[in-house]
């Protein structure tokens, strides 16, 4: 990769008490690229993950993004410097239309007399949220629904579409095809492509190997609180990651025994 | 994703009889409020004789008067509940604001200020000290996280000592009486029968035997209830706070994470349902020109009644306030006829709590099918 990274992680530390949940970590993600972060539960990922999108603050080492060192204060933080999580669920208001969604608290208003009586501007909101479907090529039902009438999936395409509308730079998926069907999980591979094309670089977190191989350019794969491995798709397969996974692999054990 | 496939397949499932019992049921509390109508519009002159007509100027305006305290205590409510939390206060602070306004009336009225401006500082008074107690609702609910039922269960409590304090355990009286015209004159006067008709804006001056058939037409706290209800539609379904207001409702921590100041916005929720009890008792201080601190704790559970019937759904995230009004009107309506068709009164109790539960097995009913057509 010729092009600088967007995120670049180094010598990331995240320890609660006494227990080190992210072991000197190294991480980078260039543009247009999707990066999955695999590991077992509790090897770290989630928690390298929180690091950089503001839920925790890491203990040592530096976060650069956008060629800025960053450390986010909060969730929102991060958000506003373009990094957008998407969470499995706990993303959105199931009672609000797909609009309200997309611009919950970043509505748009219309002012009267001054500013002094204001309206909310739901054309332009409504609008502005169908383009941004359009753009990832979702189609809904309805826009004026409740997004509890909405399936799983298109729920996790209304997300990316929030997401996609107001720029982020750089986007985070916890298990994005978690509890949706087969047809659905397909969708939402076919929108992190559609990210790609876009340019947007996504961390995908994910326990499931062939959506990781069918959508991601690269992987890391964690192990107690390390990173044991980074490889290209291309060159490596489902059994190999199991093995780092599990901790049979691990490429910084090897170098350490070659040198 | 191209679910046009699966909305067609939607659009096929519903027959078009579930479709009307779906919208029959989504609007059933304006049906329930027409029929009611008309059902006492032709049995209370069978039953009470002929000369008695519920839909008279007189009865119709004796019901708006009658749920203007329970709409402005609903009306807060609805925001609350609509938020996922409940006021327990509202009732007694509705009594503590009648009382302080009242003393505070009678203070600037004989400390020589304008009967006008007299009236004013009760309402500030009554503003200003219901909006503390409201804060410290909210506070206590959104930055110490106990839970609201609780908070405001025990500020009802503190309030009710307060108000019962402040009255000195009596009524507040020796207002000056000209408040009564605030409280009972209206925007048009209409007077039966010879002699008589409509007059607008003022009072007119005529013999004792018409002023008898002369009845008020949209009494001044009728008109200031309209408009804060005009001002509460307006705000929840047309401005952020009411979008907010809906979005922590539906899921807190989703409207938290998407940046909503949630903590901020509980609290002037909670200011809100306060400030709107305080109204309605400065406005019954005004009709009874006299402040009562046991006039608003009977309201309460009419007002939660009164939201609940209207479609506001206890656990938060929907409802609006043309529901809390219909629901109010239902009650309104229904204790009147019945009033009027010689039931007794103990009735009016028995009817309005089959009428909430009836509305609540409704509103589910109604949800579960919406969710059978939905997925089938």
């Amino acid at each position: 990769m010729e092009k600088p990274p967007i995120l670049s992680i180094r010598n990331l530390t995240k320890n609660f008490g006494g227990l080190v949940a992210v072991d000197n970590v190294d991480l980078d993600i260039y543009p247009g690229e999707v990066l999955a972060l695999l590991g077992d539960n509790g090897a770290g990922k989630s928690t390298l993950i929180k690091c950089v999108s503001g839920v925790h603050s890491h203990n040592s080492g530096s976060i650069t993004f956008q060629g800025e060192e960053v450390r986010f204060s909060s969730p929102i933080d991060a958000r506003n410097r373009g990094i957008e999580t998407i969470y499995q669920d706990l993303a959105l208001a199931n009672n609000l239309d797909v609009a309200s969604n997309v611009f919950l608290g970043r509505e748009k208003e219309k002012k009267y007399l001054g500013g002094l009586v204001r309206s909310l501007d739901d054309e332009f909101m409504r609008d502005c949220s169908a383009e941004a479907l359009k753009s990832l090529h979702v189609e809904l039902p309805s826009l004026r629904s409740p997004i509890e009438t909405l399936s799983g999936g298109q729920r996790q395409a209304v997300a990316i579409a929030r997401a996609v509308y107001w720029d982020a730079g750089l986007m985070i998926m916890d298990e994005p095809t978690n509890n949706l069907g087969v047809p659905e999980q397909k969708k939402v591979l076919e929108l992190i492509n559609t990210l790609r094309e876009r340019g947007v670089p996504v961390i995908l977190i994910s326990h499931n190997l062939p959506d990781v191989f069918a959508v991601a350019d690269r992987l890391a794969v964690m192990h107690r609180g390390r990173k044991v491995t980074e490889k290209k798709i291309s060159e490596t397969n489902s059994e190999e990651v199991v093995q780092y996974m599990v901790g049979a692999l691990d490429d910084t054990r090897e170098t350490e025994m070659a040198g | 994703m191209g679910s046009s496939d699966k909305s067609a397949s939607k659009g096929s499932g519903k027959s078009a009889s579930q479709v009307l019992i779906l919208s029959l049921m989504q609007v059933w509390a304006w049906v329930f409020l027409a029929c009611l109508v008309l059902i006492f519009i032709v049995a209370v002159p069978i039953i009470s004789g002929s000369s008695v007509s519920f839909l008279s100027v007189r009865n119709s305006q004796n019901i708006l008067v009658a749920i203007t305290p329970v709409l402005l205590l609903g009306l807060g409510q609805t925001f609350v509940i609509i938020s996922g939390g409940i006021d327990l206060s509202v009732g007694w602070v509705m009594s503590f604001a009648s009382v302080i306004s009242a003393l505070a009336l009678r203070a600037a009225y004989d400390s020589g200020l304008p009967l006008w401006i007299a009236v004013l500082a009760g309402l500030i008074t009554a503003i200003i000290g219901c909006g503390a107690i409201g804060l410290f609702n909210g506070v206590i609910i959104a930055k110490l996280k106990v839970p609201p039922f609780i908070v405001t269960l025990g500020t009802s409590f503190i309030v009710r000592g307060m108000a019962l304090l402040m009255s000195e355990n009596t009524t507040v009286i020796g207002l000056p009486s000209g408040v009564r015209d605030y409280g009972n004159e209206s925007l048009m006067y209409y007077i039966r029968g010879e002699g008589g008709g409509m007059y607008f804006f003022t009072k007119p001056e005529v013999t004792v035997d018409l002023l008898r058939k002369m009845d008020r037409i949209i009494t001044y706290p009728v008109l200031m209830t309209a408009l804060v209800v005009a001002i509460a539609i307006y705000v929840l379904r047309r401005t952020k706070f009411g979008r907010y207001t809906y979005a922590i409702g539906g899921n807190q921590v989703a409207a938290t994470r998407a940046g909503v100041p949630v903590e901020s916005h509980i609290i002037k929720l909670y200011v809100l349902a306060s400030v709107t009890a305080g109204i309605a008792g400065f406005l019954s201080m005004l009709r009874f020109t006299a402040g009562s601190a046991v006039i608003g704790d009977p309201l309460l559970l009419s007002s939660i009644a009164a939201v609940i019937i209207g479609g506001v759904s206890l656990f938060g995230g929907s409802g609006s306030i043309v529901g809390t009004v219909i629901g109010a009107l239902i009650i309104a309506v229904l204790t009147t006829g019945l009033v009027m068709l010689n039931v007794p009164s103990f009735w009016q109790f028995i009817v309005v709590g089959a009428v909430v539960i009836l509305a609540v097995l409704i509103d589910q009913t109604r949800d579960i099918i919406k969710a059978k057509i939905g997925t089938g």
